[in-house]
């Protein structure tokens, strides 16, 4: 009890409240825009924020990162686009909803689904919290190297058909995250006698480079649309009474997104789409998935929105992101001084209940402002998307340039932008490089740590978590391996 | 999740293959010159591990793409996807001008030019869009630099002006 009230202590203030409002609204407003993001919004915000305080800075970036599924929900349903890439599976059942006069329904539906799966994932983290803080400091170097390595290969395996891209991919985020000077031996590493890669390349820098400049050049360069959409008409409300029909797979697929969330390199794909089939298999009619199912899109939703507050489970507990958002999270927290992991468990776990606290706020904040406030975003999504491009490069100068005030930094981000630009034509993966550079640092570091107490290779697993750990690395190999020969085996 | 339109060629694809292994090729090879080797030293501790890691990976990986993107290349196709690559270094250049133009003209006049000339750039011919263009630099230029504090030095135009508090007020907002 006394740890909730210090909790809430930590939120009661404006300047929370106020950035709790803004970054759900705004990463409602910004997922709602197709060819934006919220990773474009968090990285170009992430340098506004160095001046505030840690929970107001880090409230506002949550309440983009938690908000920006509800937002994209809006456009995969009205005009067959969706504004976040999660939001795919939503166009399914969403749009030919509303082309047979349903898009009231489909928006109200989608809306509740999403604040179900929102709130249950947060209730989830807060049931997993004593666990959690019991097991975290369990998790020594060589534990949280090796759960480090699990995550890179999950996200390299989960890339299903493209799986040596991937790993090219997260290969390069790990090379790019060793340049400059090392600070063990201070000894240079690929700058090439130039100073300016002596201080190493800013993982932010790379982040702006890959999705916001990048989805500039791509808007920019590509023929100039204007998503069109009617206006709603009526209230949104009739979506929470039609959840309840539903309740076995609303609580199913919230399930699957803390659970997906939880696995870093997994996320909300994967958990879509097991909900998704798991909805098909037990609906009454499975032959209508696809052509309009309310049930496909409330698996859909519900799984997606889940997986935001489950995927900072393994962030906040031991430092490691499952995906890039996460990923931006981490850099997030280390600019605020906040250092995610064990101890922050152990040291400050009130500020750990205040997240959580949050997170269930902007749900709520959320859900209210799309009740009242749908027919505004319609009007928002409409911008041309060359007009997007023109937009988000003029903030993309804000988020790189402020950061150190580099015109190097610009540079190298203009760089990364126009290989993302390359990424996107080519439908290759962006996500692996922003990992590999993240848990190829951390591996780098905690590898190094442990090597004091190895004296055989056998020692790096010689612990009850560690083992663990090794054997679910085996068990993701074997069973890609058997994918992929099962693949091969069909093809023929 | 596997998605389809990850496993259909795209074109560009091979070049794009072709380009990523020759950088790792040449990487590989920079690794003695550009990393150190401490002699009697763990393994696991060099420096040079996790470079090594990282370059030799990207080429095991690049050279094992580029294998599955070799079936019946169309040259002509994947040189015209490179052609289009090529045009959008001039959005990189439009994005280095205007972090040039920051320092020497000040960061709202900078904006205002940049997106109005980036949205002519675009294609917007008419003057409500040109109007937009210019009113959102300057809405972020008063959000982000008035009003959040922004990192962004005074551009050096203001030094033309008279001291006073214009001149202050000029140099801390826009």
């Amino acid at each position: 009890m006394d740890l909730l009230l210090s909790a809430i202590g930590i939120l009661w203030r404006w300047d929370v409240g106020l950035a709790l409002l803004v970054g759900s609204v705004g990463g409602v407003v910004i997922g709602a825009i197709p060819g934006v993001g919220a990773a474009v919004a968090i990285a170009i915000l992430l340098p506004a924020t160095f001046s505030l305080d840690p929970i107001v800075g880090l409230t506002a970036l949550l309440g983009i990162y938690g908000s920006s599924m509800y937002g994209g929900a809006i456009p995969a349903i009205l005009i067959n686009t969706p504004g976040t890439a999660v939001n795919a599976l939503t166009t399914y059942d969403g749009y030919p909803m509303t082309k047979r006069g349903e898009g009231r329904r489909a928006l109200s539906l989608a809306y509740s689904a999403s604040f179900f799966g929102g709130v249950f994932s947060v209730l989830a983290l807060i049931v997993l919290a004593p666990v959690l803080a019991w097991i975290a400091p369990h998790f020594g170097s060589r534990e949280i190297f090796l759960a480090a390595l699990l995550g890179i290969i999950l996200v390299v395996t989960a890339h299903r058909g493209n799986v040596l891209a991937a790993g090219m991919m997260a290969c390069l985020g790990i090379f790019l995250n060793t340049i400059g000077l090392e600070t063990i031996r201070y000894s240079k590493r690929f700058t090439f006698d130039q100073s300016w890669l002596a201080g190493g390349v800013d993982l932010i820098v790379v982040v702006l480079g890959l999705f916001a400049i990048s989805q500039a050049i791509l808007l920019l360069v590509q023929p100039d649309e204007r998503p069109r959409s009617a206006r709603i008409d009526g209230g949104l409300f009739q979506g929470f009474r039609e959840l309840f029909q539903h309740k076995r797979l609303t609580s199913v697929s919230a399930s699957f997104g803390v659970l997906m969330g939880m696995i870093p390199g997994v996320g909300e794909f994967t958990a879509q789409f097991l909900s998704y089939t798991y909805g098909q298999r037990t609906s009454k009619t499975p032959e209508m998935f696809g052509q309009g199912a309310p049930e496909g899109l409330v698996a859909s939703e519900t799984a997606n929105n889940a997986v935001p507050a489950a995927a900072m489970i393994p962030l906040l507990a031991l430092g490691i992101p499952g995906e890039a958002l996460t990923a931006m999270m981490l850099s997030v927290f280390y600019v605020h001084n906040v250092i995610p992991g064990p101890q922050l468990f152990e040291s400050q776990m009130d500020f750990v209940v205040a997240i959580y606290l949050a997170l269930l706020a902007l749900n709520v904040a959320v859900v209210l402002f799309l009740l009242s406030s749908t027919n505004l975003l319609l009007k928002i999504i409409q911008i041309p998307t060359r007009f997007l491009g023109v937009m988000i490069m003029v903030l993309s100068f804000v988020g790189v340039y402020s950061l150190r005030n580099s015109a190097v930094d610009c540079a190298i981000a203009a760089v990364i932008g126009v290989f993302g630009f390359i990424l996107k034509r080519l439908n290759l993966p962006v996500v692996p490089i922003v990992l590999g550079m993240v848990l190829g640092g951390i591996m780098e570091v905690k590898l190094r740590s442990s090597m004091a107490r190895l004296k055989t290779p056998m020692d790096m697993i010689d612990r009850p978590i560690a083992f663990i750990l090794f054997l679910m690395i085996l068990l993701v190999l074997g069973l890609h391996l058997r994918a992929v020969l099962r693949e091969r085996r069909a093809r023929r | 999740m596997k998605n389809p339109s990850n496993v259909r060629h795209r074109p560009g694809a091979l070049l794009f293959a072709a380009l990523f292994v020759l950088l790792a090729l040449f990487l590989v090879t920079q690794i003695p010159a550009q990393v150190i080797w401490v002699k009697n030293g763990k393994v696991l501790g060099q420096p040079a591990l996790w470079p090594g890691v990282g370059v030799v990976g990207m080429l095991l990986f690049g050279v094992a793409h580029l294998a599955t993107r070799l079936r019946a290349p169309r040259i002509e196709v994947e040189l015209a996807e490179g052609l289009t690559w090529l045009r959008s270094i001039e959005f990189a250049i439009w994005f280095m001008v205007y972090v040039w133009a920051v320092p020497q003209i000040g960061y709202l006049l900078a904006s205002l030019v940049f997106a109005t000339l980036l949205a002519l750039r675009a294609g917007y011919r008419d003057a409500r869009t040109l109007w937009l263009a210019a009113g959102f630099a300057l809405s972020v230029v008063v959000v982000f630099k008035a009003l959040l504090s922004v990192r962004i030095p005074g551009g050096a135009i203001y030094d033309w002006l008279p001291s006073g508090a214009l001149k202050t007020f000029l140099i801390v907002n826009f």
